[in-house]
This record gives C-alpha cells, structure tokens and sequence, in this order.
C-alpha cells in the first residue's frame, strides 16, 4: 500500500493481503468476499484521501488547557450494575476469553 | 405510520417531571439511540449493542425530562452514527416522511424522520460531520450543530470525540433553540464543556430562543462560492431564493472564498476514522456487547465477536482508521489531515472577520432514494463536503429549510462563529418567516 494510486488498468492499489494485515491489526475478522470488496473500495478511498498531500503545513493553535478538579468520593456503579451487561460472569467478575 | 417509517428501534417512555415550567414542560422528545439512556436499551443502530441497557442517562437526557421533557422512544440511526442515510442499521432503513422511497438522510434519520411526522415534538441527535444537519435537511425540518463544548457528551457513546456534538432537531428554529437552551451549559462529566462566563465574548445568560426574532437588518452574509460549486442545481436555485429573501429582509450578502474546505471531506474522514478505529476498540464482548461463541484464544474471540458485531461501513471506518494510523502512513495521512483541519479553522475565523454568518446549501443533493448510494461508500462520503468544515472548525451551525425542488426539502445552511448560536438562530428564523 506504499503506492496509493490506482493503476492504469484501474486495477485497485491495495491487494487482499494488506486488507488481511490491517483486520488482524484491528482485531477484526473478514469474510474472503468482503476482503475484495473492502480491497477495491479502499483502493478508491485511499486515492482520494491522498490529495491531502496538497495541503500546506499549517501552524495549529490549538487552545488547550487542562481540566483539573480536586478528588472527592462519589456514588459510583454498583458491582451488579457494572456487571449487568456482560454476558459472562463469575464471582463479581467478568469472564474474558482464554489467554491462549 | 412509526411501523412504516422505522423512525424508532425502541419505543420506551422516560417521563418528564411534571411539575416543571418553561417551552418543553409536557412536550415530547425522541433520542438518537446512542445516547445513553438508564434502563432502556441503547443499541447505536448496532447488533454489537442489540441488548446493552445503561446503567446511567446521558447529561443531556436528565436536562431534558427535568425541564418536563417525555422521552418518547430511541431513534434509530446509521451505525454508530457511521453513514449519511440511516440505512447502514441493524435495525433496517428508516424512511423519509416526505417521499418513503427516499432517505432520511443520516446519521441521525430516526430523529428527523420522528419530528417530520409528528411523532414527537422535538429529538435529540448527533453531529459528528453533519449527522443532524442533514437529516434536517433531507426531511424538512431544523437542526443544530452546537459549538464544540457547547453540550455535554456524557453519555454519549462516542465515535470521534474531537468533532462531535449533540444537537437539537424540531419543526421551527424556535423550538430548536428552546431545546438548545436546555442541554446546553458546562457538565463536571464532560472536561471539554465550557462555562460560557469564561469565554470571551460569550453571553453566559444567552437565550437562545428568544434570539429567534427574524431580525437580520444589517446581518451580513458570506456566501462561499466553493460550498455552492458542484452542488445540484436544484439545490442551488432553492437556497440562492432564500438569500434573495434575506436580503429583502435587510440583510447583506457577500462573496467570500474558504479555499481550505475543498480537503474538508478528506481530513475529516481521515480523522474521524482513526478516532473511531481507538474508540470502537473497546467492544470485544467482555464488558457489555455482543459475544461470537468462540473456541479461540483472547485475540481469534475478539476478532470473531467484532466480524459479528460490526456492520460493513463500521468495518471499513474501523480498518481505514487503522491503517491511517499506522507506522509509515500516520503522517502521510493523519498528520495531515490535522495540518488540514487547522487550515479549515483558519479560513472561516479569517472569514469571520467580514461577515456575521456563512451560508451555503446544508447538503449538495436532494435525499437519496433507497439504496441508491450503499454500494459506492466515496460517494456517500462526498455528500458530506458542506457540513463537515463546520465539525472540523468546532463552529456552530445550522439547518433551516429553503423551500422544496421536485417536491423534495432543501436545507440552508448557516454557520456562525464560536459560540454565536444566537447569531445563526436569529438568522435562521428570517429564513423560516419569509
């Protein structure tokens, strides 16, 4: 996906291999036809997304200030109420899948 | 006729307090279905969250029924607000009351589509790159956009949290600033509200319905000719009348340029996509959400509950996200899009030094019929390229109907600066009385 122009024969710039690579990095598992799909849209997209090379590099004044506020002991959920959508649990606890 | 239209995913009542007094004591809302609300199930149009109950109402939902609002039901929209169209749902497509073989325009439909059919007098939803502007648009009614900070986001289950606010949609603007009046304000669960006592130039004792007074004598209007190129012509006949009745109302237009807004579409999608791709990491099914029976290890269960949980367009945001953020393309493409989004803010408070409001049409196009843009994700993205700036920009802004092509509503849009919704509104009502 280095090369995010599409070919001359409008073949799409990004193959199936890289759409696999970035599910896996997002923990997002693909059905095979929608990995082609997903290629070819994407091929589009990303070549639109690239006339953002146009753009000046720009100065940003970004008004930030940070948010600060004493700590105070509050109500807070209830262990049932936290657990209550969760569909697995044991003990109080949420059940995670198994590690490996 | 809620059956027909789908405007609703659950029909449910929270009631407002009764003994409460002011414009929405008795009136009736309808709420974007991801903004959380106690006790009644919150999906954001996903199957991820087909089943998850809130143990806790979003700020905004308690303003609402203590100033005698009754919540009505949670509207159903694209997911997790992912799409212009309301039709990327679990819950199937809404339909526009207007013409039901189109679109109520997204993300927010279900809440446009309620009010337009009178089944609730105002709704709440969403606005992350025109996710209440359009729909207001597409299905005749008004929507706001409030300045980032404006509203709290507590409770709102977030897709990308730098550019999205909660916003009002009604039937007149009067209602919609009513409605304004009572979520807007600082929260101590939300760090990026403002006090507006501490912003410069803000009016901390703002109403922003009585700003809804048809007075725009003097008012002057920037029109950007790049919001106006490449729109149907339509669209541009109906909101060039409504300029022209603005200035037979006192008002001043004139031409201004937003070079920057021809790569809004793109920095905005970039952006919002990587914030997406962090914010939905959190749905692997252990918390809360949907769970794939799954025989596999920590990482193969997360994959196979997020393959079922995600419809496609959540999928592409999630992946493309992904992808602009990672090693070797997050300054190719990330970066960018930020030095973009500076350059977007710049333009308009440049602009803003001339002119009191900007206004161009809200969406380029008449709505959609069904189906027609689903299969072809750029080009629904490209239906974005109005309202997006204004998210990128953190300005408010809003949809008021132009008048009607083939039968069909238009929307003006209006943006104003920094904390000037009582500018837009004002502004707005001259559109509505003319």
């Amino acid at each position: 996906m280095s090369d995010t122009a599409a070919s001359d024969d409008g073949e799409a710039a990004v193959d199936a291999e890289e759409v696999r690579h970035v599910a896996d990095l997002a923990r997002v598992r693909l059905a095979d036809d929608e990995v082609d799909e997903f290629a070819a849209q994407f091929g589009d997209i990303l070549e639109y997304f690239a006339a953002l090379d146009e753009v000046p590099e720009t100065e940003r004044e970004e008004e930030l200030v940070n948010v600060m506020r004493p700590d105070e002991i509050e109500e807070g959920l209830s262990q049932e109420e936290a657990l209550a959508n969760a569909e697995e649990t044991e003990d109080g606890f949420f059940v995670g899948p198994k590690v490996s | 006729m809620a059956a027909d239209l789908n405007a609703f995913v659950t029909e449910e009542t929270i009631e407002g307090d009764a003994d409460a007094e002011g414009p929405l004591a008795g009136r009736t809302v309808a709420v974007k279905d991801n903004i959380s609300t106690a006790g009644i199930r919150t999906t954001c149009g996903s199957e991820m969250l087909a089943d998850y109950v809130p143990p806790y109402s979003a700020t905004v939902v308690d303003r609402l029924t203590e100033a005698g609002a009754t919540v009505v039901g949670k509207t159903n929209m694209d997911e997790f607000g992912m799409g212009t169209t309301t039709e990327t749902s679990a819950f199937g497509p809404t339909r526009n009351p207007v013409d039901t073989d189109r679109v109520p325009g997204g993300s927010s439909g279900g809440s446009a589509a309620a009010v337009a059919a009178g089944e609730a007098d105002v709704a709440l939803g969403s606005d992350t790159g025109g996710s209440v502007r359009c729909p207001a648009a597409f299905c005749g009614v008004v929507g706001i956009k409030p300045t980032y900070g404006l509203v709290s986001r507590y409770g709102l289950i977030a897709y990308a949290n730098s550019l999205e606010q909660i916003g009002p949609i009604a039937g007149t603007v009067e209602e919609a600033a009513a409605a304004l009046d009572v979520i807007a304000g600082d929260d101590p669960n939300d760090g990026t509200t403002r006090d507006l006592a501490d912003v410069e130039g803000a009016d901390p004792d703002a109403s922003y319905a009585a700003a809804a007074d048809g007075d725009v004598e003097g008012l002057t209007v920037g029109v950007p000719t790049e919001l106006f190129e490449g729109a149907d012509e339509r669209v541009v006949e109906t909101v060039e009348a409504a300029l022209d009745d603005l200035e037979a109302q006192g008002a001043e237009t004139t031409e201004i340029s937003l070079p920057s807004v021809e790569h809004a579409v793109q920095a905005y999608y970039v952006i919002a996509m990587a914030e997406a791709s962090s914010n939905l990491a959190r749905f692997d099914g252990v918390r809360y959400g949907n769970r794939a029976e799954s025989d596999g290890n920590w990482n193969e269960s997360f994959a196979e509950t997020r393959e079922e949980g995600f419809g496609a367009e959540v999928k592409r945001r999630i992946l493309l996200g992904t992808y602009a953020l990672s090693a070797g393309y997050h300054d190719k493409y990330y970066e960018k899009a930020q030095d973009a989004r500076a350059w977007v803010r710049r333009d308009f408070e440049d602009a803003f030094a001339d002119v009191d409001v900007i206004a161009s049409p809200t969406m380029p196009v008449l709505p959609f019929e069904l189906g027609e843009s689903l299969d072809d994700p750029l080009r629904m993205y490209l239906a974005d390229a109005n309202t997006t700036p204004v998210n990128l920009a953190n300005l408010p802004a809003i949809s008021v109907p132009a008048g009607e092509a083939d039968g069909l509503p238009v929307g003006l849009q209006l943006v104003g600066p920094k904390f000037g919704e009582e500018t837009i509104v004002r502004a707005a009502s001259a559109v509505e009385e003319r």
